[in-house]
């Protein structure tokens, strides 16, 4: 009743192949996006801040990368969080060798290094497929970590072996480092998954999207219409390898603060490819949805039983949660098995024909 | 008016005025400390007894003192499992708790402490990494937020060196002997290579650094270099299952298991006990001693235990890390009593409590009226010392339990310090800190 695009006429081929098609779709998406520019800047705790909604953020962009390589062109990936070391590290040398630097200008910068190092590794996609290409990514993973912690050119020669964000301005306020307020990090992290979430959304609708897509459903017949898989799928390890890298340096210098190469361990890139199988292969909002779901859930577990009243053992507690989050991962994958967002897509059809459906 | 109106009137009035009484005092004598603990997951063996440790003073100082100076410490577990990003949640989460916020945090993982040390000056909450952390964090000039007495992993190199030399017979006897450090390949594992290497080059021994990558599982190749080179003496840096496998491969191999020489964080009852006999002889650096067998587990029993308020089993007290956890919790006590002494009894924020851990003096006295003759050393820290410097002790595994086998050996400062007040400007300026004028602290 209220969700329907009766009487909303297209009249030209931009209206017809816009984002968001609907109004009421546009209207939802653009409230959305402009209150979560407002609202928690202002309302949420420096808590929820810095330790739940900035992860969320830069965890959406890492599993949108992910997406792109996995999602759309259908090459797994375990090597997503040895591509956003790539970022974190070339972050931090081009800010510390180039001080003046406006900070946002690094981390595109050191997603185009973290794209150049993909670009490498993606070259053995040409002649391994599926699982075994997953096995050779795993080999960009340890490698990568392996050379963060081996070399002491990339963390200047430190003794403690860590790399830290400096205190840097854009525009005059500051962004990174100690001295950076929780707000202003979640604004600066939140403006560029904003942009370059609507970036993805336009290539995978746009011609490099679809010969991924091809690649990805049938990549012989692909080959034979006319997509060139070299640089088909090498774009894709590259795209995908940005967006990781950017996401990389932003979660040492966003977030963490500070990190050593055990922030980017194997565990990173499971975490990544969870959110991105829970989310929904092949879905830009999925990429949101399982990172939400990743992210918030244990957060929600954990606090559960003490704002019920219960104060059970820590323990007990972790181990609980850990028990429910698998039961609900499980619970997810046998009801809907292409992910959270296929379950709004069908939610919104739903309500589409609702109150009167066939 | 009869009696029985009387009496309802009264206990009605005394039912009302009660909450109002106690609300007009509203605020509690009560301090909060946050314990980010990590009693799951694969560093849990460790990370257990430390939490029980630590916990049980705290649970101690209530019941028997009645608080710090009639002021209850409070606290609250947030389980960590050893992750950085998981560290960093429970920190926020818990650094604004109680009547006047976090009065310190322990962060029990160098991956977190490195995560909050640029926080602390911002939140004004002290960060006490007791033994672990940034190194360069012990120069209070350049870290006025961080402390890691008694002594830092640098020192600890340099007191095992010092061991080695007095076990060989003399400094000169050093000279030609191989020593092999076996570390964590992580930026814990590195912390003494420069310490070591320096010493190398001082003492003309020959020093291999072998590298073990985390989590340590697998040390085939390492083991198979360590028989190539055949050394004298082998140092490890090693952290929870790592360990294990190490003392296990030694063993296997029938190193000298009284050559072989844990870190502390190498050297506790979970490290050695699957080794079985394998494991005898292997010896630990230390910072306090052993067992059950001072006053305060005593009075542990005593007050915690016998009441049924003990955190863990009644066997795990006097492990080596349950004792490390109350050597950490009555540290951190005394650092805020210190604080009292200037800012009065009363619950005090985390910047008053900085000045307590940067003018703490736990003198011998001290420890022995707290029950801790023998068990721990004294500690001075001063603002441009946040380390101390303490000597480091040695004690050995002799297939049933943890036994102290020397004095205690002091550190190198003269080797260290520089290096480390080096190290210091370097981090500090990486984090946009200016040096403290000590001279004007007071």
């Amino acid at each position: 009743m209220i969700y329907r695009e009766a009487g909303q006429f297209k009249t030209s081929y931009a209206s017809d192949q816009a984002i968001f098609p609907i109004a009421q779709d546009r209207w939802f998406v653009g409230l959305a996006t402009l209150a979560a520019f407002v609202v928690p800047p202002l309302a949420a705790s420096e808590y929820w801040l810095q330790a739940v909604l900035i992860p969320l953020l830069i965890y959406s962009l890492a599993a949108i990368g992910l997406n792109l390589l996995t999602g759309y062109a259908g090459q797994l990936s375990l090597g997503t969080g040895g591509f956003m070391a790539v970022g974190a590290y070339a972050a931090f040398k081009l800010t510390t060798a180039f001080p003046s630097l406006n900070i946002i200008a690094v981390f595109v910068l050191s997603g185009l290094v973290a794209a150049g190092v993909g670009l490498v590794f993606g070259i053995p996609s040409l002649r391994i497929k599926g699982f075994y290409l997953a096995v050779a990514t795993l080999a960009a993973q340890f490698f990568l970590v392996w050379l963060f912690n081996k070399v002491p050119w990339f963390v200047n020669y430190a003794s403690s072996g860590t790399i830290t964000a400096p205190n840097r301005t854009v525009f005059g306020v500051i962004v990174t480092g100690p001295n950076a307020t929780a707000p202003v990090r979640y604004v600066t992290a939140l403006a560029l998954v904003v942009v370059f979430a609507l970036l993805a959304k336009n290539l995978v609708r746009g011609r490099v999207g679809r010969s991924w897509m091809a690649i990805r459903d049938r990549d012989i017949a692909a080959e034979i219409i006319g997509v060139r898989p070299l640089r088909t799928k090498l774009l894709a390890f590259g795209i995908s390898s940005f967006y990781c890298g950017v996401a990389g340096a932003e979660l040492v210098f966003l977030y963490f603060g500070s990190a050593e190469t055990f922030a980017f361990d194997i565990t990173l890139s499971f975490l990544v490819l969870f959110m991105v199988i829970i989310g929904g292969l092949g879905s830009i909002l999925g990429s949101f949805l399982g990172a939400a779901f990743i992210v918030l859930v244990p957060i929600l577990l954990t606090n559960a039983p003490q704002s019920l009243g219960l104060h059970l053992p820590v323990a007990l507690q972790k181990q609980l949660e850990l028990m429910v989050f698998g039961g609900l991962i499980i619970f997810f994958l046998i009801v809907e098995p292409r992910g959270l967002a296929r379950l709004w897509q069908i939610a919104k059809e739903k309500l589409r024909l609702w109150p009167f459906p066939h | 008016m009869s009696l029985k109106t009387l009496w309802i009137g009264a206990l009605a009035a005394a039912l009302i005025a009660g909450p109002m009484a106690a609300a007009v005092h509203a605020q509690p004598k009560e301090m909060f400390v946050p314990l980010l603990v990590y009693r799951t997951g694969p560093f849990a063996p460790s990370g257990i007894p430390i939490a029980n440790g630590f916990v049980d003073y705290f649970t101690l100082v209530n019941e028997r003192d009645g608080g710090v100076n009639g002021v209850k410490l409070t606290w609250e577990e947030c389980e960590t499992q050893y992750k950085t990003d998981l560290g960093v949640e429970c920190y926020e989460k818990l650094k604004g708790k109680g009547p006047t916020g976090a009065a310190l945090v322990n962060p029990y993982s160098t991956g977190i402490t490195y995560q909050l040390i640029p926080k602390a000056a911002v939140d004004k909450v002290p960060v006490f990494s007791m033994g672990y952390g940034m190194t360069a964090s012990a120069d209070g000039r350049w870290f006025p937020w961080v402390f890691n007495f008694p002594t830092t992993y640098w020192s600890q190199a340099s007191a095992v060196i010092r061991y080695m030399a007095q076990q060989e017979g003399g400094t000169e006897k050093l000279r030609g002997k191989k020593i092999v450090h076996i570390f964590h390949n992580s930026p814990y594992g590195k912390e003494a290579n420069p310490t070591l290497e320096e010493l190398s080059r001082r003492l003309g021994f020959e020093l291999t650094l072998l590298a073990v990558d985390s989590p340590g599982q697998e040390q085939k190749a390492t083991w198979l270099q360590v028989r190539r080179i055949n050394p004298n003496w082998i140092f490890l840096s090693g952290w929870g299952v790592m360990n294990q496998v190490a003392v296990k491969e030694a063993a296997g191999i029938g190193f000298p298991m009284d050559h072989f020489i844990g870190n502390w964080w190498s050297a506790s009852d979970a490290d050695v006990i699957p080794a079985g006999e394998g494991a005898k002889g292997y010896k630990g650096a230390t910072f306090h001693a052993p067992g059950t067998g001072f006053k305060v587990h005593a009075d542990l029993f005593k007050f915690v235990y016998d009441k049924g308020k003990g955190a863990g089993k009644k066997e795990g007290v006097g492990e080596v890390l349950y004792n490390r956890g109350v050597v950490n919790a009555m540290l951190s006590v005394e650092a805020i009593r210190t604080a009292m002494t200037k800012h009065g009894n009363k619950p005090l924020t985390g910047a008053e409590v900085r000045w307590g851990f940067e003018n703490l003096n736990l003198t011998e006295p001290r420890l022995e009226q707290l029950g801790m003759k023998g068990f721990t050393h004294p500690v001075k820290v001063t603002c441009e010392d946040h380390e101390g410097a303490g000597p480091v002790m040695f004690e050995q595994w002799d297939g049933k339990k943890w036994n102290i086998v020397s004095d205690w050996i002091p550190v190198m400062r003269d080797v260290v310090r520089p290096k480390l007040e080096a190290a210091a400007v370097e981090e500090g300026k990486k984090l946009s800190y200016t040096e403290r004028d000590c001279a004007k602290e007071k």
